[in-house]
């Protein structure tokens, strides 16, 4: 007697919140890899001298490419806190026969988060 | 004052006479202590003899009542029904398997993958019982206690949209146990079980969904394991280029 397979939609992702929040974090990825080689491109503008550095950053003052941005960054910070929320899962490290609070796992991450966009702040607006 | 009852939507499938399955709807007498289970063994007993499914312990042990109660995968013996009332709920067999019969799902490939891990400890060499147990302290069984809870259901293999999409996946519980026993202080296996656990059907398919350690209900955490597997998988990679002439 042949048994059953059931076929899998490809709309699969839809039909659970989790599973949709999953494929929306690996979408993220190619909202960081489109702006990353935006910033290629920007830096190899900017090493051609200040005056196209400046036209080139000018010809993208539209309000597509402040969505393009936006957009981005939502991905980027969206990618990165579902990245470390499960971190503890990936990282144990054990005191005896306990393990290490989530806490102490997930907590260092933001504050260098914290810190190095502090950091680059302090640089660009001095 | 009349019974309270609840309606159940059954998975059917009798491959003796049908091509494709069905949903079968029963109504059950509705009572506050019963589970899933309860109804379906009132169902068998009192309605219809030829609904069909594997039920063993009762009590959340034996692994074998896994089944998808309103499209999550539960182990039926403890999915009350109060938890869906007023219903209908909705009894399927476990995703991603293939179906025999009505909830009965095939389960020889997970099996398959299971061995493939080598789930038991491996020694170089046994030690003659003459000289003693392998001895552990508590700090070490910790390591792998977690893990050495899986009671084989199946629930995180339903659960995984990786494992519906590519079946060749080896699979959340059978690398959870593989990293369990290369945890133990007292096994000498891991270099024997990394052909498996660090191929590519294996560690490499997780996309880390998460869904396999949510419906664990011995709280294992195989989406943990597999990740952890996946860094000794690294180093293992980064020594072997390093260090080509190294153990083997």
């Amino acid at each position: 007697m042949k048994p059953y397979r059931r076929p899998i939609s490809p709309l699969w992702w839809t039909k659970k919140t989790s599973y949709t929040l999953f494929v929306l974090r690996e979408l993220t990825s190619v909202f960081i890899w489109a702006f990353l080689l935006f910033y290629l491109v920007q830096l190899s503008h900017l090493a051609q001298g200040t005056d196209e550095y400046l036209a080139f950053r000018d010809q993208r003052a539209s309000f597509g490419w402040l969505l393009f941005h936006i957009v981005a960054l939502i991905a980027a910070v969206y990618h990165t806190v579902t990245f470390f929320n499960v971190s503890p899962q990936a990282i144990v490290v054990r005191m005896g026969e306990e393990k290490v609070p989530p806490a102490f796992i997930v907590g260092p991450q933001y504050a260098a988060w914290l810190l190095t966009s502090v950091a680059i702040a302090w640089i660009v607006l001095r | 004052m009349a019974e309270r009852t609840i309606t159940l939507e059954v998975f059917r499938y009798r491959p003796d006479s049908e091509q494709e399955p069905t949903f079968q709807s029963y109504t059950v007498p509705y009572r506050e202590d019963w589970v899933v289970l309860d109804a379906l063994n009132y169902l068998k007993d009192e309605t219809d003899g030829s609904l069909s499914f594997r039920w063993s312990c009762r009590m959340g042990v034996c692994g074998s009542c896994g089944m998808m109660v309103n499209g999550t995968p539960r182990l039926s013996c403890s999915a009350f029904l109060k938890e869906y009332y007023p219903g209908p709920v909705r009894v399927e067999p476990l995703a991603n398997f293939p179906v025999e019969r009505d909830l009965i799902v095939g389960i020889d490939d997970f099996m398959n993958k299971l061995k493939s891990v080598k789930p038991w400890i491996v020694r170089d060499k046994e030690q003659p019982v003459s000289e003693g147990e392998y001895r552990q302290s508590p700090a070490q069984l910790a390591t792998f206690k977690q893990y050495s809870m899986c009671i084989n259901c199946m629930l995180c293999y339903a659960a995984c949209p990786v494992y519906g999409l590519q079946p060749d996946f080896v699979g959340p519980a059978a690398i959870a146990l593989a990293h369990r026993y290369n945890l133990d202080s007292r096994d000498q296996g891991q270099s024997l079980r990394k052909e498996v656990v660090f191929s590519h059907e294996a560690v490499w398919e997780c996309t880390f969904v998460g869904e396999c350690s949510v419906v664990c209900p011995k709280d294992v955490d195989p989406a943990g394991a597999i990740q952890q597997e996946k860094a000794l998988g690294a180093l293992d990679l980064v020594k072997s280029v390093l260090m080509p002439w190294g153990s083997r």
